[in-house]
């Protein structure tokens, strides 16, 4: 992809004006774009075994987790996962003490 | 070198692309490749591509593999093997378009999936199931089935660029004791399921 | 018998810089160096090296602490990338003009912004003027022989001057590929104990950086100059030397393939110019008579071999993987400097911010550079860019260039 492409795009650059192309990229949700579409395996919450701690909501790198206040079976937080961005890199599942999250694999079919 | 020696061994050299999810392990496929031509007296180079060289994204490296060295660096264009570590990869047709660029004529796809995909002909496509090898070993990371030593071993099948006694030697030169066990019986596994599957022959859209 | 390894470029150097026998290691993590840091501390840490590894809180420390090190009288190194160099640079001089022996590996980075991990030589070229020496390699074997030799030429009493080697970032310190890594033995007996012109330590005391006559600071500073030209003689001898324990010499400042009978000369430096090797071979197959120079060293400035094999020439095209923005890329600049033929002269920036660039792009570029002195006779263009297959011409003094975001093309041409 060429640089006034990649501009075009809203991802990468802008032009100002004058014809520069500047080091600048839009503010755009995904730091990389669909990041769903990266994953092979998709983290899911068993509410019954969250404890609303918030590890999962500090950890995860691409910032797609919400916590839903008093949303839980006890009335605890919950996480709530955008899997439009989620990338399925597992470091929520990694951190979280009580193993309310797991990765299941994603079904894969032809695209 | 005599003169003109350069172009003639890049010539007779075997190019090959990996490609993987980030944390798959396809940069460490390509220099296990590399050990293991080592192993048979061979030369051979690794080359990781890094661009979002994040968990998940999709990445590619580059080997070339020679009975002589061969000065370039740049990257492999036109491969005459593609290994293809994640089947999203394959079934994915945006992705699928990246699997098959450049691809010679002739060349050969070894794929990890669960069953033979649908794919543009001009290739050989040979498959394998390499998540589920490496999940009835337990080579699982962080949720993650390791599959690129399976692979390892689907290729030495697929192409015979490096035979499997070497890319045993080269896993057990890498790891130690059980992880090292364990890979090199994914690799020896994957080596008996490899299959040539018979493409579909769809056109390219 | 030296051992045979797969090998990044940067564990090369990690290896170099332990059959070194350096003491004092002190560097600061950047990408893509990294990996010769962690390396060495693997080998300290298993007790194959005897180093003190001194982790600090940043560049401009790092070389500090790593020259501190060297004035206190033992083998020192660091190394560092893009920002990193850029922070460390006032104590590049602080080391070279104490006339201190030291090595540094530069992986050669872009630098921001905006944000790019990938190769370019605008770090490396931004410490020409800094008194250190500076050589680039090919490969990960050069990347290992020229640590080993650095060190060797840095603490010669003609030269006592601290030097660089360069390796292309990703390209080399993150590709695997053979390296030879010499034996214990042959590198002792290649590097004699450490020399240096002074040491301070405890117990007797000196003073550092006060304040001089002005004639006594210019006589300082030509005296550097005196001893980088000095050099060359040392580089000659230390790599011969080198080729007799290993097999490998270096004795050239540059390396020639099929220059001799060429007409045509690529010039360039570090990793690609292997790519222009295999360029070479297909131009030759077209009867295009080309020929290789690859510099090997930087500074000294391997001047009287530019002036030689420049000498019969129709066209030289000089690479650059960096650019000096309102003249040309420097390689060129330095190039033509020596030139005294004057044959035609393309200067072609390329591959800047790790754009990937093959030997059919340099076989390409050559051929169209031919063309235009077959066109038109001689030429002289300092600036010709080629960016995704096509080019631009940008020199000074040349029309008003057009803005260039607006005539680059959208698809198509070389890989993105
Ligand atoms: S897997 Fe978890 S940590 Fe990773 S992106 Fe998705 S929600 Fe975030
Ligand atoms: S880390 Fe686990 S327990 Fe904590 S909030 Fe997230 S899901 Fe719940």
């Amino acid at each position: 992809m060429s640089g006034v492409e990649a501009a075009r795009r809203g991802l990468v650059a802008r032009i100002d004006p004058a014809g520069h192309p500047l080091p600048l990229s839009e503010a755009a949700p995904g730091s990389a774009g669909r990041t769903g579409f990266w994953r092979t395996h998709r983290p899911v919450l068993e509410p019954a075994r969250c404890v609303g701690c918030y590890l999962c909501w500090l950890y995860c790198p691409e910032d797609v987790i919400e916590m839903a206040e008093g949303a839980g079976p006890r009335g605890q937080a919950v996480p709530v996962i955008d899997y439009e961005y989620c990338k399925g890199c597992g470091v929520c599942v990694d951190v979280c003490p009580t193993r309310a999250l797991k990765l299941v694999e994603e079904p894969i079919g032809e695209g | 070198m005599e003169p003109g020696g350069f172009l003639e061994a890049l010539q007779r050299a075997v190019e090959l692309r990996f490609h993987g999810r980030g944390g798959q392990g396809a940069v460490t496929a390509a220099t296990l490749l590399v050990r293991a031509a080592m192993i048979e007296g061979k030369w051979g180079q690794s080359i990781p591509s890094f661009g979002a060289e994040r968990r998940g994204a999709h990445v590619l490296a580059f080997a070339r593999i020679a009975g002589r060295p061969v000065p370039v660096h740049s990257m492999v264009r036109r491969p005459h093997v593609v290994v293809v570590l994640d089947p999203s990869l394959v079934y994915v047709e945006s992705e699928r378009a990246k699997v098959v660029r450049g691809i010679r004529p002739g060349g050969v796809i070894v794929a990890n999936v669960p069953k033979p995909p649908r794919l543009e002909a001009g290739a050989r496509l040979y498959t394998v199931n390499a998540t589920r090898i490496a999940e009835e070993l337990g080579l699982v990371v962080a949720g993650w089935p390791v599959v690129n030593t399976a692979m390892l071993g689907a290729l030495a099948k697929a192409t015979g660029v490096v035979s499997i006694d070497s890319v045993v030697e080269a896993i057990l030169g890498y790891w130690r004791g059980r992880v090292a066990e364990l890979n090199a019986e994914a690799a020896r596994r994957a080596y008996r399921e490899t299959r040539e599957a018979i493409v579909e022959r769809v056109a390219a859209r | 018998m030296p051992a045979r390894m797969g090998l990044r470029g940067n564990e090369a150097v990690a290896y170099a810089v332990k059959l070194a026998r350096v003491e004092v290691v002190a560097a600061y993590p950047i990408t893509p160096q990294t990996i010769v840091v962690e390396k060495i501390d693997e080998l300290i840490s298993k007790g194959e090296m005897d180093a003190e590894m001194i982790h600090v809180e940043s560049e401009h420390s790092a070389l500090a602490a790593a020259y501190g090190a060297a004035v206190g009288g033992v083998r020192a190194f660091t190394a560092t990338a893009s920002h990193g160099l850029a922070y460390m640079y006032e104590m590049l001089w602080w080391t070279a003009a104490s006339r201190i022996p030291l090595v540094m590996a530069i992986i050669t980075r872009a630098i921001g912004p905006p944000w790019n991990i990938h190769v370019e030589h605008a770090d490396i070229m931004s410490t020409r003027d800094t008194g250190w020496l500076i050589s680039m390699a090919e490969n990960n074997q050069e990347a290992l022989d020229l640590t080993i030799i650095m060190f060797r030429v840095t603490e010669d009493p003609r030269v006592y001057l601290p030097g660089i080697v360069g390796l292309d970032g990703f390209i080399l310190s993150h590709t695997v590929e053979p390296v030879e890594i010499p034996d214990q033995e042959a590198v002792d007996a290649f590097l004699p104990p450490r020399r240096q012109p002074y040491t301070i330590e405890p117990g007797d005391p000196k003073a550092m950086g006060n304040l001089v006559p002005d004639e006594y600071f210019e006589e300082l500073r030509m005296d550097m100059h005196r001893s980088m030209l000095e050099a060359r003689r040392v580089i000659m001898e230390a790599g011969r030397e080198y080729g007799k324990l290993t097999g490998r010499d270096y004795s050239g400042l540059v390396e020639c393939y099929r220059c001799g009978d060429a007409d045509t000369l690529i010039v360039g430096m570090g990793s690609w110019m292997g790519d222009a090797k295999v360029a070479v071979d297909m131009l030759r197959e077209k009867g295009l008579r080309a020929g290789a120079l690859r510099l090997r060293w930087v500074r000294p400035f391997p001047w009287e071999e530019l002036r030689e094999a420049g000498l019969g020439k129709r066209l030289v095209v000089v690479l650059d993987r960096s650019i000096s923005f309102g003249h040309a890329g420097p390689l060129f600049l330095e190039v033509s400097s020596a030139l005294e033929a004057r044959p035609s002269m393309v200067g072609v920036p390329a591959g800047i911010g790790g754009v990937d660039i093959s030997y059919e792009d340099i076989a390409r570029i050559v051929e169209e550079a031919y063309g235009m002195v077959e066109e038109r006779g001689r030429v002289f263009i300092p600036v010709y860019w080629y960016h995704l297959g096509r080019f631009y011409r940008l020199s000074p003094g040349a029309a008003p260039p057009e803005a260039v975001a607006r005539a680059a093309p959208g698809a198509g041409g070389g890989g993105g």
